[in-house]
């Protein structure tokens, strides 16, 4: 299965909608692959630039609440997927979103407000890790001198296609 | 203890529980266009299962940017038309025949009470009009859809709303719904299905209906869904006559899909529509909505009638009443696509084109484009709409462009004053 961790890049707003994640003109594309350059392009968040090192590293994403909301596009989770960040965690997500997650083997993990705000609280340190243990349903943030270590919930099924690799392999198997 | 009326398709169509709290669905109906559907259709290909599990229960369109407008969107259109054709999906409609599909195929009669419905489209949830269960997808679900026919779901809770009393003047279904976003937040009904009742809801046409379930995911519902009643079967009447005896067979049929008095709700929210007024959203967030009144100078660039939020007769209706004999403002642009090809006709026919095309409104054909700033229509940087839609998201309809989601009527008025006005005094 794929590893879950790497760098953060914090998004501290909440509601941030798939028309930032991946602006619709780019969804004429027709490879995943093609959609690369722009990802978080219409991003509306002070200081954030979608061009810097930070976004161009990170392994997983973090937010507030309400994650993905707007438009079904899997081009989302796709946009993250082929720069290499296969993990979003957040207050919460929209249904469609942390459903096209799991879909696709990736994983949208719900911590509490008091939780997410420890997380951000990493947000002025430097070199902010993260890993994912989807088996155990446990993560880890760590900087230099710190980490901190939270449980989560995540349903079966979640887990079992999160697990399984998707959700197209899974259903033709057993329907 | 009852059930609602989401309660009861689901059992209905429960094909499987591979774990607790997860519904695998049987699907009545699959629709497809040509944005998220033709990277399902390579995945298939690739994976050596180019199949579909019914043709008669897909439904295809091309819709969101047509004609094409370069050799990409050519490409996706290219994908969708030659699968529709490989596996004999006679409800494909093609350039000509086409139009916006929250729109379309309602008017084909392929929504039918007590149905389940998924598309690779937030705005699926406008097919909850019809007491169907109806929800946007993304392309992998989309993907198993049209493969096995089947689709997996946390189990439902309901949202119900209590609209009571009648739309004052110059308040429609538009303002109804943002009212409602604007109450409960984008994501006051995330994983909730959202039940429209009451009096109020009674009295609306299938189109309003609509405009109500369509905006149900800006809130984060996962489908809006009305009551089955006469209203439907009139509708619907056309197609059904067929399989009914009569209309009260039809709705005693249909009434089936009706919460139970005793259904368990997660809310019940009372709207009391007397007390309802034009509104407008601002900002970037679909509950950002305000009366058209409250706006002081907020001057708009361009108007846009359209979309599968308000591109029905009854919304070119409502706007011509209102353009009738008027021009729009200086320096404002109007665009009107009425959103399918018969709406287009009918609007012609009662002479609410040439009402618009007086008021130099340029009228494209039926298309989703500008809504998602994809063609026909798309802002530049700093440039504001008055919109019809239902999504004021940054960047939405064009790179820096704001946009002010509005009923047909506040359009209209807003086109003649050239900012963002009240529509009563037009009426």
């Amino acid at each position: 299965m794929k590893t879950f961790g790497g760098p953060v890049l914090f998004l501290d707003r909440a509601d941030i909608n798939t028309d930032e994640i991946i602006p619709a003109k780019y969804l004429t594309e027709i490879t995943k692959q093609d959609l690369k350059p722009y990802i978080l392009e219409d991003l509306k968040l002070d200081g954030f630039d979608p061009k810097s090192e930070k976004t161009r590293k990170a392994r997983v994403v973090v937010s507030r609440e309400n994650f993905g909301c707007g438009s079904s596009r899997e081009h989302a989770p796709w946009v993250f997927e082929v720069n290499d960040i296969t993990a979003v965690v957040a207050e919460s997500f929209a249904r469609i979103f942390r459903q096209n997650m799991f879909n696709c083997g990736m994983a949208a993990i719900e911590l509490s407000r008091s939780q997410m705000d420890v997380i951000f609280s990493y947000a002025n340190n430097n070199d902010v890790t993260m890993s994912i243990d989807i088996q155990a349903q446990s993560l880890t943030i760590s900087a230099k001198d710190r980490h901190d270590t939270f449980n989560f919930e995540l349903s079966p099924f979640d887990k079992a296609l999160v697990l399984a690799g998707g959700w197209v392999d899974y259903a033709d198997t057993k329907y | 203890m009852g059930k609602t009326i989401a309660e009861k398709i689901f059992a209905a169509h429960l094909l499987d529980e591979p774990f607790s709290g997860t519904r695998v669905l049987k699907l009545d109906v699959v629709l497809c266009h040509e944005i998220t559907t033709p990277i399902a259709i390579d995945d298939l290909i690739e994976r050596k299962k180019d199949r579909v599990f019914d043709p008669a229960k897909i439904k295809a369109v091309i819709d969101h940017v047509t004609p094409a407008k370069d050799s990409k969107t050519a490409t996706q259109g290219k994908i969708l038309r030659d699968w529709a054709h490989r596996h004999g999906i006679k409800d494909f409609f093609d350039i000509g025949a086409n139009g916006v599909c929250h729109a379309l195929f309602p008017e084909k009669g392929f929504i039918r009470p007590g149905n389940t419905v998924i598309m690779g489209d937030s705005h699926t949830c406008t097919h909850g009009a019809f007491g169907a269960f109806a929800a946007g997808v993304g392309t992998t679900d989309l993907e198993v859809g049209i493969l096995k026919g089947v689709c997996a779901f946390r189990e439902p809770k309901t949202i119900r709303f209590n609209i009571n009393g009648q739309f004052p003047k110059g308040v429609y279904a538009k303002d109804l719904i943002l009212a409602i976003i604007g109450k409960i937040g984008v994501n006051g009904a995330t994983d909730r299905v959202i039940e429209f009742c009451g009096s109020t809801v009674d009295s609306l046409t299938m189109e309003s209906r609509m405009t109500l379930c369509n905006m149900a995911v800006e809130a984060g519902g996962t489908s809006g869904i009305c009551m089955p009643d006469i209203t439907t079967v009139e509708y619907l009447w056309p197609f059904i006559a067929s399989e009914f005896a009569s209309k009260e067979a039809a709705l005693a049929e249909y009434r089936k899909w009706s919460s139970d008095d005793d259904a368990v709700y997660d809310q019940v929210i009372e709207i009391d529509a007397t007390a309802l007024v034009p509104v407008s959203t601002f900002g970037y967030k679909p509950d950002q909505v305000k009366p058209a009144a409250e706006f002081n100078d907020t001057k708009v660039d361009q108007i846009y009638l359209g979309s599968c939020t308000n591109g029905r007769l009854e919304d070119l209706r409502i706007a011509a009443g209102i353009l009738k004999g008027k021009k729009l403002a200086e320096n404002v642009r109007g665009i009107l696509s009425p959103a399918t090809p018969k709406i287009y006709r009918d609007a012609m026919k009662e002479g609410l084109i040439d009402i618009f095309l007086d008021a130099g409104f340029c009228v494209t054909n039926s298309t989703c484009g500008a809504c998602l700033g994809m063609s026909n229509g798309v802002l530049a940087d700093g440039e504001v709409c008055a919109s019809t839609t239902n999504r004021n998201f940054n960047g939405r309809m064009g790179k820096g462009g704001t946009v002010h989601l509005m009923s047909p009527a506040t359009a209209a008025a807003t086109a003649i004053e050239g900012k963002i006005a009240d529509p009563r005094k037009y009426l």
